[in-house]
């Protein structure tokens, strides 16, 4: 990774109160992004990576209690910043937030334009400050202000290949397709200016020809804006397409982080190898991990990963591995693979 | 190809689906089927392909009886089963099943194992009640599961566990053709190659014929024997699967191709260069239906509907460019 990452997340712990106990869903978890880099966060249903997108964002559930760890983003520790600061600045203007489901993000009773206004109203990159405190409160969006932030959209939305921006504004979210208004909330994560967007499943609920368009479309901007995106899927094909770096998690422990080419072809951790043969490819035979996921209510001690590893052994249950660096990979493993027991998928 | 070497024959099936206004008073149709014909031989794993839209979950549901078709003809084994009555219709389930998308959802929360995998013999099977539980047993095994499970409930065994149990009650009937409608769309990689795997055994087991119904190439293309690929209602392609992957012949093949992430090889986002979204299927363009997006579209695509064809071949294909060498393609 790079030596000043733009977010560092270190030793993140975070469980849920449930009617069962305590759920560990993140257990001690280490995620960090670099400036302009596009970094996956990998895994499976129930590993924890939207958990760790909400964490960054803080909009936990409320039953979620964050047990220890750190979040520094830009300098700014943000456990330690006072809510208010964070809300100003940081939530939805300097990291904002693509969600996975582009039919549910809108109000499908309010008309485009005035859903990307209402953005622009408390968080555009060009409110003074002196429309802090009670300034907004009598003249909420000046007139000025107003028209160079609409000019700013319309340049965003045509930047994302929506037609006709201008007739846009004026439609209702019924009338895009579900690529059109990925499309819209792409444009509306840019709209700030932000250092990170976190974009949590970005395409999918998309058919694969328009995921091809948006992920086309995310890659370009990302590298045009300057911006790093977080990106969280479980899809390790989408992860492949547009990401620099990838992490894998598994039950809520981060296993390995390599750069894309790195990870794809040497994996080192068990985990990364076995998830990367049991995807589909013509010419090998399919590969299940037996056994499933564990219970986070009383999750495996160690390597939550050993009761289904096949390399497991005694120290893996008895303590949890460290994260070692092994070339340009960082892997949580007793007894990673080495290079030449690394599958080629 | 002569009726005994076909288990499933359909011809020219359509099904409209109208819009209404208001007043009830029918605005557009959606044409979700449009003239869909092909067969299916014994044995075999037919895929079926599309985006959303397509028509690929409404030729699933007209096969099994779940939507009438407004026109064309199913035959099975030899048997019209196109216009059947609901009593006639529950005798041929025991041939043909239809699998949901997460069939361990649909078993019943209050029943145990044993009983759901009981209930299709009791009111399809005239067998005797240790006669069912003998074939219920060996079936729970056949899918991997131990036979402590028939007194559990469903929400005492894991999601995986729920989803073999609904295969298993489908099979109880020993049919011989399983319509799977997208069986591991939104399940994870390691999960999807359980089910997979497991679905492969059970072919082979039982001498099953899937039609395997799926967005998703990539499980195609190691599931299926021959693929159809539909886009709009029509089938615009079908081939036996590795021709189909080989030298594929219909642009919106090769673009659907072309999307698809391959790891380790050239990157989609580098790549891919289909422009816009399926047209509105109550709003078709004239001639050939890809036309708006298609890269070789020629002053004939909007005149003409392209044929699937050459119909004495295994690989057929709708376009008037099939097969020719690509003019200015750029996918």
């Amino acid at each position: 990774m790079t030596a000043d990452p733009l977010l560092e997340i270190s030793d993140l712990r975070i469980g849920f109160r449930t009617g069962q106990g305590v759920a560990r869903v993140l257990d001690r978890v280490n995620v960090s992004v670099g400036r302009g880099r596009i970094m996956g966060l990998v895994g499976e249903s129930g590993c924890g990576k939207t958990t760790l997108a909400r964490a960054i964002l803080s909009v936990l559930a409320p039953n979620a209690v964050i047990e220890g760890g750190a979040i520094h983003f830009g300098g700014l520790d943000l456990f330690a910043l006072p809510r208010a600061r964070f809300e100003h600045e940081v939530k939805g203007r300097r990291i904002t937030f693509v969600p996975q489901d582009p039919y549910g993000a809108f109000n499908p009773l309010f008309r485009i334009g005035d859903q990307i206004m209402e953005v622009m109203k408390w968080k555009s990159p060009r409110r003074q400050p002196s429309e802090k405190g009670l300034g907004p409160l009598l003249t909420r969006f000046p007139r000025a202000r107003y028209k160079t932030d609409r000019e700013a959209v319309l340049a965003l939305l045509d930047e994302v290949q929506i037609p006709d921006p201008e007739r846009a504004l004026a439609k209702l979210p019924g009338e895009f397709s579900g690529g059109q208004r990925q499309r819209l909330l792409i444009a509306m994560a840019l709209m700030t200016n932000p250092d990170l967007i976190i974009a949590d499943e970005p395409t999918t609920a998309l058919d694969v020809t328009i995921q091809a368009q948006i992920l086309k479309l995310l890659k370009r901007l990302a590298r045009q804006h300057g911006v790093s995106i977080l990106l969280t899927t479980h899809d390790l094909g989408t992860a492949y397409e547009i990401c620099d770096e990838i992490t894998v998690m598994y039950a809520g422990q981060d296993v390995e982080t390599a750069p894309v080419a790195e990870f794809f072809t040497h994996p080192r951790h068990p985990y990364t190898a076995r998830l990367l043969e049991s995807l589909p490819s013509p010419g090998r035979e399919i590969r299940e991990i037996g056994g499933e996921v564990p219970s986070l209510l009383a999750p495996p001690l160690g390597c939550r990963f050993h009761p289904r590893c096949e390399r497991a052994a005694p120290e893996c249950a008895a303590s949890r591995p460290p994260l070692t660096r092994t070339g340009p990979h960082i892997v949580r493993c007793f007894r990673p693979l080495t290079i030449a027991a690394g599958v080629r998928p | 190809m002569s009726a005994d070497t076909q288990l499933l024959r359909a011809e020219g099936l359509r099904r409209y689906f109208p819009v209404r206004n208001a007043f009830g008073a029918t605005t557009r149709t959606i044409k979700a089927l449009d003239d869909v014909s092909f067969e299916l031989r014994p044995g075999e794993t037919l895929g079926i392909v599309g985006e959303s839209g397509c028509g690929k979950t409404t030729l699933g549901k007209i096969l099994a009886g779940i939507h009438k078709a407004d026109a064309g003809r199913i035959h099975l084994e030899g048997t019209d089963i196109t216009s059947l009555s609901d009593m006639q219709r529950r005798r041929i389930a025991q041939r043909l099943q239809y699998i949901h998308q997460d069939p361990g959802n649909a078993l019943d929360p209050r029943w145990t194992i044993g009983r759901s995998l009981d209930e299709p013999l009791a009111i399809h099977t005239s067998l005797s009640r240790s006669e069912r539980t003998v074939r219920v047993r060996k079936i729970l095994a056949s899918v991997g599961l131990p036979e402590t499970h028939l007194d559990l409930y469903p929400h005492e065994i894991s999601g995986g566990q729920q989803r073999r149990v609904g295969l298993a009650r489908i099979l109880t009937l020993q049919p011989r053709l399983v319509i799977l409608d997208e069986p591991t769309s939104g399940l994870d990689v390691s999960v999807q190659a359980t089910i997979l795997k497991l679905l492969r055994t059970l072919q082979a087991g039982f001498q099953l014929t899937y039609l395997f119904i799926s967005h998703d190439l990539s499980v195609v293309q190691i599931m299926c024997d021959r693929i159809a690929v539909m886009y709009l209602g029509r089938i615009v392609e079908i081939s036996p699967a590795s021709e189909l992957f080989s030298d594929p012949r219909h642009p919106y093949t090769r673009s659907l191709m072309s999307a698809i992430p391959r790891i380790g090889g050239r990157r989609v986002t580098d790549t891919f260069n289909l422009k816009g979204e399926p047209a509105d299927a109550s709003n078709l363009p004239s001639g050939c239906r890809f036309r708006s997006r298609c890269p070789q579209a020629a002053a004939v695509c909007a005149e003409l509907d392209p044929a699937l064809g050459p119909s004495s071949m295994a690989h057929q294909a709708a376009c008037h460019f099939a097969g020719k060498p690509l003019g200015g393609a750029n996918v």
